[in-house]
């Protein structure tokens, strides 16, 4: 089946994508890798009158990490870049993991990690880790430039805090605390290769042998991403030994709120979480250990 | 309204005028007359439509060929240019019956070559996981990973 049709517009600038995206109006469409957006045109469940493509405006695919200045992914960055960066993958372990995690080579070489947050997909592989991170956007609007938290911007499936003419044009990850380590895991009914069923990415920072801070979210098991406050406030001030870790992942499958469909179960994806909690949680405290 | 773009495909120049809604598999295949590059499934799960763009594998129909301006496209067509002899990769694919119905096999050639130019020596997990984008429903994959490990050793080291 070919793609209906619409008009294309390749804007070199975000204040120009802004603009258009306000001239167009109602059937405008933002595309960055168009790897959810032009499945979703061939599927009939998209109509957009114009697509409005962001690949053109310069400068939007650079990457920029340190461990003094936090990491910052502009919108056309690829999935195989970010998976790929060798500062990402030394100081934000769990970001490059969730982004290698993500879909396989040839959707890598062409989806951006922007595209994944916008889309909404409660299963969106690369959410759970930046929001345990404390993740920010960079927002252009026609009134000009917003930052917000990524927490809170997803509203629902496919829904977020975005008006329409408004475009991301990065994604700010702060420096990582000290002794602080993150892991992101992930089950689908196939392999890795196959849509996440349950996933789960968490941050852990220590203080002498005790856990200092958690954040513990929650991807394919709710309308959103979930953050888990329960399982969070069971670690912190705690030792985190593995007794402990396997309750706080009993806790996080406690406050999830999955269903079942065609990738799993409600009560698979209950078990599962816990130990996949549990798991990732030992992986971030290891990786805070090395860092001592 | 169409666009007038410039495509580079395998080397050779194709300035055309295309709707914006037209994929880049669509143009390959039906303007320029290179069917080597197969159509599947349209989502991007199969990968019998990958080919190169600067030298990394995506898929062609997940691809607007408008996006394609002056961007380097790479063919299973542009993998043997002279037609005499067979690229190592190529070679290694029939000589190790890596191929069947060979519906796949441009695609999962594509993606090997991907794979090779950034790693020449991978390993089979590595193979495994490169050509993870690429389903073959007839040979099992075993050929097919054997046949990549074989053409990097055929493949000389650029210098
Ligand atoms: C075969 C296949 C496998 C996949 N597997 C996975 C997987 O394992 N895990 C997973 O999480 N996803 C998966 N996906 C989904 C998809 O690849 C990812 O969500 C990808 O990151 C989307 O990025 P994109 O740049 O292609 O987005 P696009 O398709 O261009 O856009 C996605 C959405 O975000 C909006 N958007 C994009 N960029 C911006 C911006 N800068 N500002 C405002 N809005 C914007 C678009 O309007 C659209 O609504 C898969 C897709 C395919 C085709
Ligand atoms: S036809 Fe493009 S991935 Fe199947
Ligand atoms: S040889 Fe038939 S699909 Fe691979």
């Amino acid at each position: 089946m070919t793609l209906s049709k619409f008009d294309y517009y390749g804007p070199k600038t975000v204040a120009e994508a802004v603009g258009l995206l306000g001239e167009i109006g109602e059937g405008a469409k933002v595309m960055a890798g168009g790897t959810d957006v032009l499945v979703r045109i061939r599927h009939r469940m998209l109509k957009p009158r114009a697509v409005v493509g962001l690949k053109r405006i310069e400068g939007l695919n650079g990457i920029s990490c340190g461990p003094k200045r936090g990491l910052s992914v502009g919108a056309t960055a690829l999935l195989a870049d970010v998976a790929a960066h060798r500062g990402i993958r030394r100081l934000y372990p769990g970001i490059a993991e969730a982004a290698l995690g993500t879909a396989n080579v040839q959707v890598r070489n062409m989806a951006t990690l922007a595209g994944n947050l916008c889309n909404a997909s409660p299963a969106a592989d690369n959410a759970p880790t930046l929001l345990a991170l404390n993740a920010e956007l960079t927002i252009q609007g026609p009134g000009g430039e917003r930052k917000r938290p990524l927490e809170g911007f997803f509203k629902g499936p496919g829904v977020t805090d975005l008006a329409p003419e408004e475009v991301v044009t990065a994604i700010f990850v702060p420096p990582p605390a000290e002794r602080s380590g993150t892991a992101y895991l992930h089950l689908s009914a196939r392999g890795k290769h196959d849509c996440t069923a349950v996933g789960v990415g968490v941050m852990l920072a220590m203080a002498g042998r005790k856990c200092r801070d958690a954040r513990i979210f929650i991807s394919a098991c709710g309308p959103t991403p979930l953050r888990a406050p329960q399982a969070e406030q069971m670690l912190i001030g705690q030792v985190p030994t593995d007794k402990r870790m396997a309750e706080a992942g009993v806790r996080a499958s406690g406050e999830a709120l999955p269903i079942c469909d065609i990738r799993a179960s409600a009560d698979y994806r209950c078990r599962v979480l816990g130990v996949l909690t549990r798991r990732a949680l030992q992986a971030a405290r290891d990786r805070a250990a090395k860092k001592g | 309204m169409k666009h007038e773009i410039t495509l580079h495909v395998n080397g050779d120049e194709y300035p055309i005028a295309v709707d914006p809604w037209r994929t880049l598999n669509e143009v390959l295949r039906e303007d320029l007359n290179l069917t080597g590059t197969k159509f599947g499934c349209g989502s991007g799960d199969c990968g019998a439509c990958t080919v190169l763009v600067e030298g990394r594998s995506v898929n062609s129909c997940l691809t607007l060929a408008v996006e394609m301006d002056g961007r380097e496209i790479t063919t299973v067509e542009g993998l043997a240019p002279s037609g005499e002899r067979l690229h190592p990769i190529q070679e290694a694919f029939v000589e190790r019956g890596a191929i069947q119905c060979g519906f796949c096999t441009p695609g999962m050639e594509l993606s090997a070559l991907h794979l090779l130019e950034k790693n020449p020596k991978p390993t089979e997990a590595e193979i495994r996981s490169a050509i993870s984008g690429n389903l073959c429903r007839c040979t099992g994959y075993n050929k097919i990973v054997e046949a990549v490990a074989d053409a990097a050793g055929r493949m000389k080291p650029k210098k």
